[in-house]
């Protein structure tokens, strides 16, 4: 059947149709669909892990245990989850085992843009590269079939716009294959020393196998056209190229991007006059044809930062490129923005508001770091905040302990704040750290976590206790504060601010978007009563606007959170009720 | 069907401009065409700036589309309508919801809205198809339907491709749940008077 399919859910149609049997992942923009699609697949057991690396290894089990199985992730999952990925590449499988991730060029909702196709490389691990919805459900059952034939975990590499582009994909049926009795074999599984030094070997020999199949697949295709321009390209510059070119030149598409054809590029390159390589980031294929002494050029021409389009490639292979008219003034941007009623928002006045260095961490709350509330001083990676704060105190003293805090989600906190706190505490910082619950994943689109008690079929699961945890870590001063209740929140961040010893506040109120919060109605401006003091726009309410010398409140946008109303000097903002 | 059609949505993230792109894409499908749609999920949908491309055609390549390139603009909000203009092709068509929406550079007080902006797009050649689509959305019965009204207004721009109503409201019903099917016929209708 013919449907129209996000290039994530047809990753998840590949996998269902592969028989694929066990996925665990993380979530993570532009990766996180995959998992949620699969989910919807009653015959596939799936699971939110409390991070990558976890992810990785119970996809693992799976796969020792004989079943086909998934991780997915985004590109700085991949970090994460390195560490076993890399000597997975030597036991290799028993049952097909893939690693989706999904790279994010142009950093749509990302800390970085790193270029994962390294990993493959690096980890020698093969890697395909799909350009649309009905290659990402092709490659996917490929990827479980060359895991197993090769015996080896496969990197099934996306993009934003793979991920979250919908194209036409054909569906067929989910055959399971045949799953052997689990066998102990210690030679393969564990990686001592002596064991690993046998497999390596092993482990390029599997790569020189792979490049013969790199030499064959009709994945790795060439499309002649005009030889005049040769182009190798994958993903989606492929797309461009070909918008752009259509037969005006020829192209090697490579479906393949790791182990590389050679011969295939050295063919395709002697059939043209001249070689281009189009593709996002990296010149990781142009140095390989450099590698290979071919003339080539790319990264001379094209950047090495953020998206391709196909205006993009039109202008620098000297085609004709379409404009359209802009206004000639400047036009406001519009950057995302917290909810009204996010319960982040309190919190982050408060500790605007005591002039707080926050270490911040990845998540919606990373919007803390916009105006007006200005209140983030560094971010990096998960987890990351609980960790420096430690560094910063330790390096800085009194000075610093009196003033820093740390900042980090609930899942995030799961993910890896965890490890960072028990350093606090173990090494005794004099570190505030705020755990901000709002007992769901939010930036990704709400999915479950450990500390949510659902899994991720809303099915009530096992339920981290987040007091119980910072208790039993050695945190003693462990306080609960609700964020919509601004007097609570500078209290306690005053008090963990002055004490002695290492402490934790739980910032606790459910996100505003989820189904089970009820909105309170909207509040509205007494007119007569506003003084147009601004006060309630410091907090950055997107609901709140500023219109002829006063307050005015969106009657469509508010959800009635009070926050505003506690910083009104003169009562102005009133319930609707009271009018 | 040689040539590729293309049509944006944009808006701010939250209005519900993926539910307009789905069925959207849904119809395309079902009428033969191909159809590309590219959509960014994730930090953007957080009130910020957000653009959906729907192209459609006998063969689709790059699934976005590029500056001077959109044959139709559909706008959930005016600011919205301005940022993209320079997308539009010469001679297309902007749809725009006549709503405001502050963003926060105008909530700080760092810059203001601006102003007749209609007018200015206008000034430029470009055809402007201006409602107040939240009213309309009001009156079918709530302030959320504001991406069908503007769906309906699509479908009167979309007629000449011999798009027909009843191919949309089928689109509809297999994209909105049932509860709310009423209501979005409502405000698809109130749309496309």
């Amino acid at each position: 059947m013919k449907e129209l399919m996000l290039g994530n859910a047809a990753v998840a149609r590949g996998l269902y149709e592969a028989g694929c049997q066990v996925v665990s992942s993380y979530p993570g923009t532009p990766s996180t669909e995959i998992t949620e699609e699969c989910a919807k697949y009653d015959e596939i057991y799936c699971e939110w892990a409390p991070n990558e690396k976890v992810a990785v290894e119970v996809a693992f089990g799976a796969s020792l245990a004989g079943k086909r199985s998934l991780a997915a992730m985004k590109h700085v999952g991949l970090n994460v989850a390195a560490d076993p990925v890399f000597t997975m590449s030597y036991t290799g499988v028993k049952g097909g085992f893939v690693i989706g991730v999904a790279d994010d060029p142009a950093m749509h909702s990302s800390q970085n843009e790193q270029d994962s196709r390294h990993y493959a490389k690096a980890a020698k691990l093969p890697m395909l590269e799909p350009s649309d919805s009905a290659e990402s459900l092709k490659f996917a059952k490929l990827a479980m079939e060359l895991s197993e034939k090769y015996d080896t975990p496969v990197l099934l590499k996306m993009c934003t716009r793979v991920s979250h582009s919908q194209s036409v994909v054909e569906t067929g049926e989910r055959v399971v294959p045949e799953v052997a009795p689990y066998e102990k074999n210690a030679q393969k599984n564990v990686m001592l020393p002596a064991n690993a030094r046998k497999r390596h070997p092993l482990v390029e020999q599997r790569m020189a196998h792979l490049v013969d199949f790199a030499e064959k697949t009709e994945i790795n295709r060439i499309e002649m056209g005009s030889t005049k321009l040769g182009i190798i390209t994958d993903s989606t510059s492929y797309q461009y190229a070909k918008e752009v070119m259509g037969d005006d030149a020829s192209i090697l598409k490579l479906g393949m991007i790791w182990p590389l054809p050679e011969q295939k590029i050295r063919d395709f390159a002697a059939k043209v006059e001249r070689l281009i390589v189009i593709e996002e980031l990296d010149p990781f294929i142009e140095e390989h044809c450099k590698m290979l002494g071919l003339k080539v050029e790319g990264k001379s021409i094209f950047p090495v930062l953020g998206e391709f389009s196909q205006n993009l490639v039109a202008e620098k292979l000297g085609r004709p490129v379409d404009s359209g008219k802009k206004l000639d003034e400047p036009i406001p941007e519009r950057p995302p923005v917290m909810c009204p009623g996010c319960p982040h928002r309190g919190l982050f006045h408060t500790l605007a508001k005591n002039k707080c260095t926050v270490m911040g961490d990845i998540g919606c709350y990373t919007l803390g770091a916009a105006p007006p509330l200005s209140s983030i001083d560094c971010c990096t990676c998960m987890g990351g905040s609980v960790s420096s704060i430690h560094g910063f105190n330790k390096a800085m003293g009194p000075e610093g302990e009196k003033k820093t805090v740390a900042v980090i989600g609930d899942s995030t906190f799961m993910h890896s704040g965890m490890t960072g706190l028990a350093n606090i505490a173990y090494n005794q910082s004099n570190s505030t750290v705020i755990i901000l619950d709002n007992s769901i994943t939010g930036m990704t689109g709400h999915q479950q976590n450990p500390t949510t008690g659902y899994n991720i079929k809303g099915e009530p699961a096992g339920k981290v206790d987040l007091e119980a945890l910072c208790h039993a870590m050695g945190i003693r001063r462990v306080v609960v504060v609700d964020p919509y209740d601004l007097a609570a929140c500078n209290q306690a961040v005053k008090e963990e601010l002055a004490a002695e010893e290492p402490s934790v506040i739980i910032s606790r109120r459910p996100c505003i978007l989820l189904k089970s919060v009820k909105p309170q109605p909207a509040l509205r401006v007494s007119a007569d009563k506003c003084i147009g003091c601004k006060s309630c726009m410091k907090i950055g309410c997107p609901a709140i606007s500023f219109r002829d010398g006063k307050a005015v409140i969106d009657h469509t946008t508010c959800v009635g959170c009070g926050v505003c109303q506690q910083l009104c000097p003169v009562s102005a903002i009133e319930k609707p009720e009271s009018k | 069907m040689k040539k590729t059609t293309n049509v944006m949505i944009v808006g701010v993230g939250g209005q519900g401009t993926l539910l307009a792109s789905k069925t959207l894409g849904k119809l395309l499908v079902s009428e033969g065409y191909d159809v590309k749609v590219s959509e960014v999920h994730g930090m953007s949908q957080r009130g910020g700036s957000v653009v959906t491309y729907v192209r459609f055609g006998e063969k689709v390549y790059s699934p976005i589309i590029d500056k001077g390139e959109a044959d139709y603009i559909v706008s959930f909000e005016k600011l919205e309508a301005a940022r993209w203009l320079e997308y539009l092709k010469p001679g297309g068509q902007m749809i725009t919801n006549l709503h405001e929406t502050d963003p926060m550079p105008v909530i700080t007080g760092a810059m203001k809205y601006p102003e007749n902006l209609i007018e200015k797009m206008e000034a430029l050649g470009a055809k402007v198809d201006a409602i107040d689509a939240l009213k309309l959305a009001e009156e079918a019965g709530s302030s959320k339907a504001v991406n069908l009204v503007l769906m309906g207004r699509l479908s009167r721009a979309l007629e000449g491709l011999g798009i027909t109503e009843e191919a949309w409201l089928k689109a509809i019903e297999a994209c909105v749940p049932p509860k709310f099917l009423e209501l979005n016929k409502k405000a698809f209708a109130l749309g496309r008077q």
